[in-house]
């Protein structure tokens, strides 16, 4: 069984694993609201190595987008240390431009980075027809459907450069049928375009269909309160990728439901 | 998409309802004796109109000049100032109360001063129609530039942005509808704005404009021609509006699909 069911009160054996990328010391973070403070995240410790994908998942208010903010350097912890390379979001809503083009919204970090219009359109063009969007370039944000929007989206998120791709909950506003698509499209084009990825979802089978590890995490304040190896490969470019009814997937998935389970009991 | 074909469809209407208010007017004279001096009409504003076409043509374009220089003064001190208000909370403190106040000060008030620092000529009544005409632009455009989703300067910061590309490609094309809707508003109080500049700051010239002509008329018992020069005023007020709004369509084409949608 490739698999392991790590118990959250042993960091040393998870540090132990690998050189790892990115690393998540026994970080907490809380807000000040109207009714005091709230913790939205308690002593969380994660790593991922370089290129892995590691899947966060958790129920809704677990603090997953902090994390990602926290990754990105959008906040910082109020204790315990972060260290990863650089770091671009991928946001729940696609956020395209609506006065921009498709082409033009994937190529927008090109733009920041100060090249033309032109030649950011030149530089983002051949990864735009790579990922199945040609014949899309001209087209407004308002025109694509959902997935073609999340599609124009993770290209502006990939042509960032950065090492690092923070993802939340890319598919959640999709259809059952277009979010399982764009699984599918992801595994592939990471295959193709291999990044250190964080992917934050609340969809326990997205998590095992595209990661290399799944940290579970735990109603709000978040804890992390179980942590699996998937250990399945991931696609090679132009392979198929991991199949949902594959028993290995379902033995998992049902090892992350139980985590989910036993926290929310807790 | 669906507005555009409504309002293709819909051209004969205002041309309807001007017919019959028109008539009503007419009737409303001839029935109820009316005095011409109180109200002409429409045929007898219809015929001053006809033999003082050049007098009113005149006057119209000094009046036309105005209105769209002052619009544009207004415009551009009221963008600048709603982005700096945007851009400074200090400046928002400070400046906004006295953005409202100063709507509530009557031109006449001032008039003479404007005349004494700026003297006879344009450039006075040009201030007067920006004063009338910044506020909507000021409101309009401060809401849009806010109007941008919060978590758009998150997703821009990790993409390397500096607070002036945040505002380039996000939060001013997210302003640009709104503003234009200011400059619309902006444009139905100008004609008036005009009016009062010219009632209120002293002119030299030989033609003073169309406000100035219908204080001259209402006075010396020219109604029929004073009611023809507002009927310019009327017309020129509705050409200006489709005229902003056509720039709307071109300059944010993505305004209206993306309220008319219903993704």
């Amino acid at each position: 069984m490739p698999t392991e069911l790590q118990s959250p009160s042993q960091p040393q054996a998870q540090r132990a694993s690998a050189a790892a990328e990115i690393v998540v010391e026994r970080v907490s973070r809380s807000y000040r609201t109207g009714r005091g403070q709230v913790p939205a995240l308690e002593e969380v410790s994660l790593h991922a190595a370089h290129g892995e994908l590691l899947a966060v998942v958790g129920p809704s208010g677990c603090g997953k987008s902090t994390l990602l903010e926290l990754l990105c350097g959008l906040q910082s912890p109020d204790s315990g240390s972060i260290s990863c390379p650089p770091a671009v979001l991928m946001p729940q809503r696609d956020l395209l431009l609506a006065w921009l083009n498709a082409l033009d919204n994937a190529a927008l970090a090109l733009r920041i980075a100060g090249l033309s219009r032109l030649q950011a359109r030149a530089r983002a063009g051949a990864l735009f027809v790579e990922l199945g969007l040609d014949g899309f370039q001209d087209a407004r944000p308002h025109e694509l459907s959902g997935g073609m929007r999340q599609r124009v989206a993770f290209l502006r998120t990939l042509l960032a450069g950065k090492p690092l791709l923070c993802l939340d909950e890319p598919f959640g506003a999709l259809d059952a049928i277009t979010r399982c698509e764009m699984q599918d499209w992801l595994a592939q084009t990471l295959a193709r375009e291999p990044r250190t990825v964080v992917l934050v979802t609340h969809d326990v089978e997205e998590a095992i269909l595209l990661a290399d590890r799944v940290a579970v995490l735990s109603a709000r304040p978040g804890r992390v309160i179980a942590q699996l190896e998937v250990g399945l490969p991931r696609p090679a470019p132009g392979g198929r990728p991991r199949v949902r009814t594959d028993p290995e997937v379902m033995a998992l998935r049902e090892r992350a439901v139980e985590a989910l389970g036993i926290g929310m009991r807790r | 998409m669906n507005a555009q074909i409504a309002r293709a469809r819909g051209w004969w209407a205002p041309i309807l309802l001007s017919v019959a208010l028109l008539g009503a007017w007419e009737l409303y004279v001839d029935l109820a004796g009316v005095e011409s001096d109180l109200l002409p009409a429409p045929h007898a504003v219809a015929s001053a109109l006809w033999s003082n076409g050049g007098l009113v043509w005149r006057n119209f374009a000094v009046t036309a000049e105005q209105v769209v220089l002052g619009l544009a003064l207004a415009l551009a001190c009221g963008l600048a100032l709603a982005i700096a208000i945007h851009l400074s909370p200090l400046l928002r403190s400070a400046v906004y109360p006295l953005a409202v106040g100063s709507q509530a000060v009557p031109i006449p008030v001032i008039g003479v001063l404007l005349v004494f620092w700026w003297g006879f000529g344009l450039f006075p009544k040009l201030v007067v129609i920006a004063l009338i005409c910044f506020f909507p632009v000021v409101v309009t455009t401060v809401d849009g530039l806010a109007s941008v989703d919060p978590e758009q300067p998150k997703l821009l910061r990790t993409l390397d942005a500096s607070r002036w590309q945040t505002f380039r490609f996000a939060e001013l094309p997210a302003a640009l509808p709104a503003a234009l809707s200011g400059a619309r508003i902006a444009l139905a109080v100008g004609v008036i704005g005009a009016f009062i500049a010219e009632t209120s700051t002293p002119s030299t010239e030989a033609y003073s404009g169309l406000g100035h002509e219908i204080i001259t008329d209402a006075g010396g018992f020219q109604t029929a021609r004073a009611y023809a020069a507002t009927a310019v005023l009327f017309v020129f007020a509705i050409a200006c509006f489709h005229a902003l709004a056509l720039a709307e369509r071109r300059l944010a084409p993505w305004a209206g699909q993306s309220r008319g949608d219903t993704r």
